[in-house]
């Protein structure tokens, strides 16, 4: 009785709700603790990066024009859809060599971390916005808004709650995202694609791209069109370096390690400030 | 009766014997929420029927496009009286809607027949050229044997606040069409807000016009029930105020039955079943007339019919 | 422009026949209704110890639906005592976010049985299916769903302030918008981590048993939600109940008034959704037809059965006339009929008790000398329906331009400046809700900022949302529901460590 030929999944990048390879062909080719390898995933270039970035633009104005209340669904959908995903992503973690005990309460983690974010959406406003008791006849209403596109450094060692805790907040609050991911992350950061792709998320809303940190985030630093990097999952040694560079068009670097917390919520919206005269 | 001419805000129009007509303002998200929910209302059964029935005699079949030949607008035509081949009793369509150089071959084609022969005119779609290369082209067409002419409103000199310029020209179309009838196309897609389609729809009624239209449907945005909505409502305001019926035509993007009916029901609950015909209501369309005919035949047959099986235009 | 419901049929005549709009029914076969329900108390459901049943019937048709258990005092102090035992044993401990999750459940299911859910509403309750459809159903699953995610972000809902639960809510919800209605009390109580005990009101008990499938669907914990269907006097045990923490009442000012006397000296905390005689401002600049629309839709949504109606139209003097024929036109349009009928705008008076009442309100203006228009809709011959009416002639000191009447009948009044507007609008003792149009936004912003009511809308009207904070001031009672402040209501605070 032969075994079982098992079709082996390929493990690609998500940029604009598809998914492609990299453009340059190369990959990362991802091994378990005994040296056998896993597979052989796409390696993002500055060019996969730069078509990230622009289906990240081109999908987040009207992504921020949605209700709240919608963006908040969706995220619970993506809970959703990753919850019925777990099997398969505690054994890529697995895989690689995390145990598991380890790799069921990441999950554990990353799928109430999505809900975590769902519930923070149809609340923002109301948590970090305001209205100012001015000294004149006016309604001042001060609002979150979100910044635009979000370069996200995921944690290699992060495990599924490393993506999905930075990936959450920022499309909480509006933003489009694009996410870099490697290491022992590379196969989790390449189904998150396949989960976000089936969870009612707009194409271009979120991005991940699979590669290594210390070539793509000059880059992503360096790119005039990206308004905000968290740069959690970058090497310490690196954030001297990426702050210069994106003084260039003053985009904001944060580095929020996904704390669920206001302060994290804080870091991926900015605030204005409308005033309207009360007078006849 | 001009009770709201004192209303702080209201933007007066003079006709051009110089009777003034009063727009007032517009508030897009109840106007949306209206025309959301007339366009849903749940037509079935008789209602359906009767709506579909007279939503294909509301039709105008067009066809505008740089390679129209003599050959497709005569296919046109007989598409335009006889829109089921296999059923009788769907009646033919209000007109045919062509370019001027087209219109010779279409009245011929419709020679005997109950459609009428519609043309655009006047340097459709954008409306750019000189007035006068304009009635010059509309006179054409009238000469030709159109039955009815489609102009564009000047855009140009509506967004640049010239509106006596806009309403000028319309009234020179109007003549210049002699006894054919006049629709103004708005082209409500560029002009921004419901409260400037508003303001554009009295202009083009202050200054004679039979019928408002929508749009070119050279544009992506169309036709839509806010739109739709807003117009009616300004017809309406507009025959309380003058005593004059103008029509209204919808156009661009309107493919489906259901869409169709939604029309109707915006129609009727606004300006009433008066306005239920021909003489008062167009639907400016092509493919929409396959649905129709699919729709009306799953009512007699209780199956969904193949497109495939319809004749190609 | 008028509706002609022709019965013969289609004729030569294509308009008359496609603007009647022939019946389109919703299907009914989706619900199913038992013969008879019990109380769910600690997770299953029992027959009442020693009440009886009464009869739950279809309003706009007088038949007969189920039998529904009368609780007593006794089976009070069970769902008392059940939820008392569900809050100390886990549901108050509970990790917060595991309590979230329960909730998006709830928010979900209702989601996933939203079309049996508004149709069952519409057959029980009388209001058209399209507003139980697309407001009513949609509403209590984002209730749910927005107060879900503050179950475990407490920490933000007060600032500087350490939160905790309250323990056993005592819940009495009126007819008018049941399921919204019982969202409205649940999702709050239960995002703060109380449990509860839900009185829905006699005449519209069937979708709060269906809710409590749901609870159990959910598999939320046995306890922490308990349902004691009733009449007034199950209502009273239960606001009088030494073991409840809270009372929250939605209903009339007369039966919160005497919920106010029971609970003082008990140290019970209370919050009082109330009447109201929402005045609805119309200034010359309004755009007009969607004035139009915001009137209807304040006073005739819902027959009238609601709290913040915006049952007294106050108009600028100079478009007085034109309004007013504008808006008799606008009502002729209304369809009066089959809550199931999709195209039904304006659906059956919920109880025979209310037809009487709104009729006397009406006769009554007569009397006092005052006119009334009613639109020439015609009734259907069973079940309890009145016609959209317009109440003019008016003084001000009528019972009618003072009184909540909880029907689709607009008293209309004129006024001429701003001030005089303010001052009408607030001449009476209610203070749930008033609306005003006007298309100068300063103008809203200065009327808004002096009208006395808990919730003002402009240039819109009946806007609901889970995030806006609900309730009103004077006697249309205290405390907010919905929003941020809404949370409040719920919680126990103490300062946060310094």
């Amino acid at each position: 009785m032969s075994e079982r030929v098992e079709v082996r999944k390929t493990y690609k990048l998500f940029i604009g709700g598809g998914f492609p390879r990299s453009e340059s062909g190369r990959t990362l080719a991802v091994k378990g603790p005994d040296g056998k390898l896993l597979a052989h995933v796409a390696k993002a270039s500055r060019k996969d990066l730069r078509e990230a970035v622009r289906a990240a633009r081109g999908a987040q104005s009207a992504w921020s024009d949605r209700a709240p209340y919608n963006r908040g669904q969706i995220l619970y959908r993506l809970g959703e859809v990753m919850e019925g995903r777990r099997a398969q992503l505690i054994a890529e973690l697995e895989d690689v060599g995390v145990p598991r005990a380890a790799a069921e309460a990441d999950l554990d983690d990353a799928v109430d971390a999505a809900v975590y974010w769902a519930g923070f959406a149809d609340k923002l406003d109301q948590i970090v916005g305001a209205v100012n008791p001015v000294a004149g006849p006016f309604l001042n209403l001060s609002n979150a808004i979100p910044l635009g596109v979000c370069g996200l450094s995921c944690p290699d060692e992060g495990g599924a709650t490393g993506l999905v805790g930075l990936i959450a907040p920022a499309i909480m609050a509006g933003n489009s995202a694009v996410g870099i991911a490697g290491g022992q992350a590379a196969l989790v950061m390449s189904t998150l694609g396949e989960i976000v792709a089936t969870s009612d998320v707009p194409a271009g809303v979120v991005n991940l791209l699979t590669g290594d940190h210390g070539q793509l985030l000059p880059w992503l630093a360096d790119h005039a069109d990206v308004d905000l990097i968290d740069v959690s999952g970058a090497p310490p040694e690196m954030g001297e370096d990426l702050e210069r560079r994106a003084a260039e068009n003053l985009k904001r670097v944060v580095r929020t390690h996904g704390a669920q917390d206001v302060r994290t919520a804080n870091a991926f919206c900015e605030i204005k400030t409308v005033w309207h005269p009360a007078r006849i | 009766m001009a009770t709201l001419a004192g209303a702080p805000g209201a933007l007066t129009i003079e006709r051009p014997d110089g009777q003034p007509v009063h727009v007032g303002p517009v508030d897009a998200f109840a106007l949306e929420t209206r025309a959301k929910r007339l366009a849903s209302r749940s037509v079935k059964r008789e209602s359906k029927r009767a709506g579909l029935l007279l939503a294909t005699t509301c039709i105008d079949l067009t066809t505008l496009e740089g390679g129209d030949t003599p050959g497709k607008v005569r296919a046109l035509c007989a598409r335009a009286t006889r829109p089921d081949p296999d059923d009788l009793t769907v009646p033919p369509v209000a007109a045919v809607c062509v370019y001027p150089a087209l219109v010779a071959v279409a009245r011929e084609a419709l020679q005997g027949t109950s459609v009428r022969v519609a043309s655009v005119a006047g340097s459709f779609p954008a409306g750019q050229a000189s007035i006068d290369e304009r009635l010059h082209e509309i006179r054409a067409a009238v000469a030709d044997g159109a039955d009815e002419i489609d102009i564009v409103l000047n855009r140009n000199a509506l967004l640049a606040g010239r509106l006596e310029v806009v309403r000028d020209e319309v009234a020179a179309s109007k003549e210049a069409c002699g006894h054919a009838h006049l629709k103004t196309i708005l082209e409500t897609g560029e002009l921004g807000s419901y409260e400037m389609i508003r303001r554009a729809s009295f202009i083009a009624m202050a200054a004679g016009s039979d019928m408002i239209k929508t749009s070119t449907g050279k544009l992506p945005s169309a036709a839509t029930p806010p739109v739709a909505l807003c117009m009616a409502e300004a017809i309406r305001d507009f025959e309380q105020q003058t005593g004059e019926a103008v029509g209204l035509k919808l156009a661009g993007g309107i493919r489906r039955s259901k869409q169709a009916l939604g029309y109707l029901a915006i129609i009727a609950e606004t300006l009433g079943t008066r306005w239920l015909t021909p003489e008062r209501f167009r639907l400016g369309a092509s493919s929409l007339l396959n649905d129709i005919v699919l729709q009306l035949r799953f009512q007699t047959t209780g199956r969904y019919g193949r497109p495939g099986d319809l004749p190609v235009d | 422009m008028t509706t002609a419901r022709s019965q013969t049929g289609t004729g030569e005549n294509l308009a008359e026949t496609f603007s009647e709009y022939v019946p389109s029914v919703e299907a009914r076969d989706i619900v199913s209704i038992k013969p008879r329900y019990g109380l769910l108390i600690g997770g299953e459901e029992r027959e009442p110890l020693q009440g009886g049943a009464f009869a739950t019937i279809e309003p706009s048709s007088g038949d007969h639906l189920a039998e529904i258990s009368e609780g007593t005092q006794a089976d009070v102090d069970e769902a008392v005592a059940a939820a008392r035992g569900a809050f100390e044993a886990g549901w108050r401990d509970l990790a917060p976010r595991v309590r979230a999750k329960y909730i998006f459940r709830l928010a979900r299911l209702i989601q996933d049985r939203a079309r049996e859910l508004a149709v069952l509403e519409s057959i029980d309750g009388g209001k058209p299916i399209r507003e139980s459809r697309d407001i009513d159903i949609p509403l209590s699953a984002a209730h749910f769903f927005y107060h879900a995610g503050w179950a475990d972000k407490l920490e933000y809902a007060v600032p500087g302030m350490r939160t905790a639960p309250l323990g056993v809510m005592g819940q009495i919800i009126p007819w008018n918008f049941p399921v919204l209605m019982a969202a409205w009390k649940m999702a709050p109580a239960l995002a703060c981590g109380n449990t509860v005990v839900l009185k829905p009101a006699e005449t519209t008990s069937l979708t709060a048993l269906l809710l409590g499938e749901i609870v159990q669907e959910a598999d939320l914990p046995p306890g922490v939600v308990n349902i004691v269907t009733g009449a007034g006097e199950t209502g009273a045990a239960l606001a009088a109940h030494p073991g409840v923490d809270k009372v929250a009442f939605t209903g009339s000012t007369a039966v919160g008034k005497k919920i106010a006397r029971q609970v003082a000296g008990t140290g019970r905390r209370l919050t009082l959704e109330l009447g109201g005689k929402g005045a609805h401002v119309v200034f010359d600049d309004a755009a007009l037809d969607q004035a139009i629309e915001g009137i209807v839709d304040a006073i005739f949504f819902n027959q009238g059965h609601v709290c913040c109606a915006g049952s007294r139209l106050l108009v600028q003097e100079g478009i007085a006339d034109h309004l007013l024929g504008r808006l008799k036109q606008r009502m002729e349009l209304l369809r009066v009929g089959d809550p199931l009928d999709k195209n039904t705008d304006v659906g059956a008076i919920n109880s025979h008790a209310q037809l009487q009442r709104i009729t006397e309100f009406v006769e009554g203006a007569e009397s006092e000398g005052c006119a009334i228009h009613q639109s020439g809709a015609p009734l259907p011959e069973r079940g309890f329906w009145f016609r959209p009416t317009l109440v003019t002639g008016l003084g001000g000191s009528e019972r009618i331009a003072r009184e909540e009447v909880f029907g689709p009948v607009l008293t209309v009044q004129t006024f001429r400046t701003e001030a005089e507007a303010v001052a009408k609008a607030n001449a009476t003792r209610y203070g749930l809700s008033a609306g005003v149009w006007t298309e100068k936004g300063s103008r809203i912003l200065w009327m808004t900022q002096r009208l006395k009511a808990g919730v003002v809308w402009a240039n819109t009207f009946n806007q609901f949302d889970a995030a806006s904070p609900f309730g009103g001031v004077r006697e249309s009672g205290f405390g907010r529901e919905g929003g941020r402040q809404g949370l409040e209501e719920y919680l126990q605070l103490e300062p946060a460590a310094k």
